[in-house]
């Protein structure tokens, strides 16, 4: 075991698979020399050179077009996007090529392709350094959609990406890049992919979380306690595939669901999580399903602290379910 | 990239192999007074960066004629798509520091209602567009803005700012073809720099300059001294006159250099040598610019201090007035989603209004900027 920020975990998984799999190449804006804008691939391009470390022209739409060629032809890119904010000119090539490949050839061509990039607030950053942009691509079937929150899950579901035959979105919360740190195992290990965790048991209510959201419920969830209430806590992982199973067993013990993200309340990834609730476990409920979250607007500079999810928002659901 | 230069000033300020542009003793005064503001405003807004006083600046020392000296080139009327390194566009179409600090602040008096970062102005009443982070994206709307003139026989030109980064965005590429094709009186501004924050600009492109990429999209191209005040000037000024008689767009490639680091995040001594930062600090557009001045007798040594000692008072009450502000109402993140808030909208504000009131919103840590 070694201790690790998040961003270090991130780096130690792609510094071991590049090493263990010839076919691995990252490509991305300022990931060579400069070691990534966060400094997730740091020392890369330095320990396997330029053919495998490509510092690319500033095209997101060339960067996920090229890594898309080169998983056809047989290699396993793992692409940058500096920040989420900025995929949206290779949406195309995610959307209508990337995830509908396989598909459409009937299973001829595959694209085991691993996108990194950061999403989420907390940074100052404004509109376009904070998105959380999730529920687009969750809505795009046959791709997946990965969000660590710890540093051991940011390695092994990394390796579990990348070693996936399908295109994965690999989502870094990057307001806990460097503040989260954590024992993470040496060497070789996987987190599968499709399996939530459960990060504090709890009798009464459960939070449903992922990426930088979950240290807020945990923190909600410690509240919650002085309170009397006892919170059940689960870091979903993978958006896709969702691990119902764990969420509806939870949800059916407490009987109270939140859910909680960054993103836009309306369509976020939360109304399908509710939605699933709904429908699998409606009548262990003992009050509505809540959702906190961001607001329906852009991402705002000033006010961001106002605009993110805090455990004191998290905190008042819970206390409003409770006396439902 | 060895193509040729237009060059007016050479690099020791004396004349070069292009002719001086018509300029009146007044013009060239005004055109080196906004280059000298422009560069206190990003001393001072870096500094103000590093003491946490705002959260981010971004500065474009060392462009200061790139800017100045084409946007000169334009009427008031005219549109200009700018991107992030510009400031001193706004500063010659008349917007005060005080105006631009309490957008750097994102404060109560923040025009844009403290809704983006740091240097992302936005003032229609000069016609200058609100600036986007999304690199490229700019460059096909002033392309439509041309378009829209055109059709309406409005004499506008619309002209537009990028880096060398940018042009390798869809947007540059779709921007040219389209201006081609409707022989749109638009500008393009290439302001090449030598990098996009850690990419030199031969990881960019293969083509030899900038410039040669105007002939695919059936334009002319012109190669200029950035750091040439006049010859930037020069070259604008023609490619204006160009669009405004209606015989369509031109490519302009300013070559130049970011003195600074990318912004107030980046650390530029990770991939750029010492020996490179000198080299181009003995091409600084301003000294440059002085000489000449000086030489032909229309500014004496003596001004700078003084021009300085008024630009620095300016700016400190600007700093001041801007501090003096809060930050924007709560309420106002709802506004201007659309012209009209939404019921949902609505709800989420009266959900928000309530847990405020009741003590029950912490704020979340929000931390550093790290870009
Ligand atoms: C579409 C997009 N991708 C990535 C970024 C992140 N980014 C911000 S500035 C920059 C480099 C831009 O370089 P250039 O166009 O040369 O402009 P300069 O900063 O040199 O003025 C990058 C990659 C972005 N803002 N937008
Ligand atoms: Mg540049």
């Amino acid at each position: 075991m070694a201790t690790m920020t998040l961003l270090q975990a991130i780096n130690d998984g792609l510094r071991l698979e590049m090493g263990r799999d010839d076919r691995v190449v990252v490509l991305g804006e300022d990931v060579g020399l400069n070691g990534g804008v966060f400094r997730a691939t740091q020392g890369l391009f330095e320990e396997f050179g330029g053919d495998r470390v490509m510092d690319t022209p500033l095209a997101e739409s060339g960067i996920i077009g090229t890594a898309i060629g080169m998983a056809l032809y047989g290699l396993v890119p793992v692409p940058e996007i500096q920040f989420s904010d900025f995929i949206y000119p290779a949406f195309d090539q995610i959307v209508s090529e990337a995830a509908k490949m396989r598909y459409r050839s009937g299973g001829e061509f595959t694209v085991p392709m691993t996108i990194r990039t950061p999403i989420g607030g907390g940074i100052r950053g404004g509109h376009y350094h904070s998105q959380s942009p999730e529920a687009y691509f969750a809505h795009t079937p046959g791709l997946k959609v990965v969000v660590p929150s710890t540093p051991e899950d940011a390695k092994g579901l990394l390796l579990a990406s990348i070693r996936d035959p399908d295109p994965v979105l690999f989502m870094e919360p990057k307001a806990i890049y460097r503040n989260t740190k954590g024992e993470v195992p040496e060497g070789d290990f996987t987190v599968p992919l499709g399996k939530a965790r459960i990060v504090r048991e709890g009798t009464d209510a459960t939070l449903v979380a992922w990426g930088a959201m979950v240290p807020v419920a945990e923190k909600a969830a410690e509240a919650c306690a002085g309170d009397g209430v006892s919170v059940e806590v689960l870091d979903v992982r993978s958006i896709i595939p969702l691990d119902e199973e764990t969420i509806l067993e939870s949800v059916k013990k407490t009987g109270r669901a939140v859910v909680v993200y960054e993103a836009p309340k309306s369509c976020g990834f939360g109304a399908e999580i509710s939605a699933v609730i709904a429908e699998k476990a409606i009548e262990y409920l003992e009050g509505p399903i809540a959702r906190v979250a961001g607001f329906d607007t852009p991402f705002p500079y000033t006010l961001e602290h106002m605009y993110l999810p805090d455990d004191g928002r998290v905190r008042q659901a819970i206390k409003d379910l409770m006396e439902f | 990239m060895t193509s040729e230069m237009l060059q007016v000033i050479a690099e020791d300020g004396a004349p070069s192999h292009t002719e001086a542009p018509e300029l009146s003793r007044d013009q060239l005064r005004t055109i080196y007074r906004t280059m000298l503001a422009t560069r206190e405003l990003d001393e001072r807004g870096l500094k103000l960066q590093r003491q946490g006083r705002i959260g981010f600046y971004l500065s474009s020392k060392g462009q200061e004629a790139a800017h100045i000296g084409s946007a000169f080139a334009l009427n008031p009327e005219d549109w200009v798509f700018q991107s992030y390194r510009d400031p001193g566009i706004l500063l010659l179409r008349g917007i005060t520091f005080e105006e631009m600090l309490h957008q750097c602040y994102g404060n109560a008096k923040d025009n844009t209602r403290g809704r983006q970062m740091p240097v992302h102005y936005s003032f229609k009443k000069v016609n200058c567009n609100s600036i986007s982070s999304p690199i490229g994206t700019q460059i096909v709307q002033a392309v439509g803005a041309a378009m829209a003139a055109k059709i309406r026989k409005d004499p506008i030109v619309a002209m537009t700012y990028f880096g060398d980064g940018g042009t390798s965005s869809n947007d540059f590429h779709t921007g040219m073809n389209f201006a081609g094709v409707y022989a749109s009186p638009c500008v393009f501004v290439c302001e090449n720099n030598g990098w996009a924050i850690s990419c030199p600009v031969d990881g960019q492109t293969a083509s030899t300059t900038m410039a040669a990429k105007a002939e695919a999209y059936g334009m002319p191209g012109v190669r200029v001294d950035g750091n040439d005040v006049l010859a930037v000037y020069r070259a604008a000024k023609e490619a204006v006159d160009r669009a405004r008689a209606g015989k369509g767009p031109t490519l302009l490639e300013l070559v130049t250099f970011r003195m600074g680091a990318h912004s107030s995040s980046d650390d530029d001594s990770r991939y750029r040598s010492e020996e490179m930062m000198e080299l181009w600090g003995r091409k600084d557009p301003l000294a440059r610019f002085r000489q000449f001045l000086v030489r032909g007798g229309f500014w004496e040594e003596g001004e700078d201090e003084e021009l300085r000692q008024s630009v620095q008072s300016e700016l400190q009450a600007a700093i001041e007035a801007a501090e003096k502000e809060g930050p924007p109402p709560l309420s106002s993140m709802f506004d201007d989603v659309f012209e009209e808030r939404t019921a949902t909208l609505e709800e989420q504000w009266d959900a928000l209004r309530q847990a405020y009131e009741q003590g029950s919103v912490s704020g979340a840590n929000v931390g550093e900027f790290p870009l």
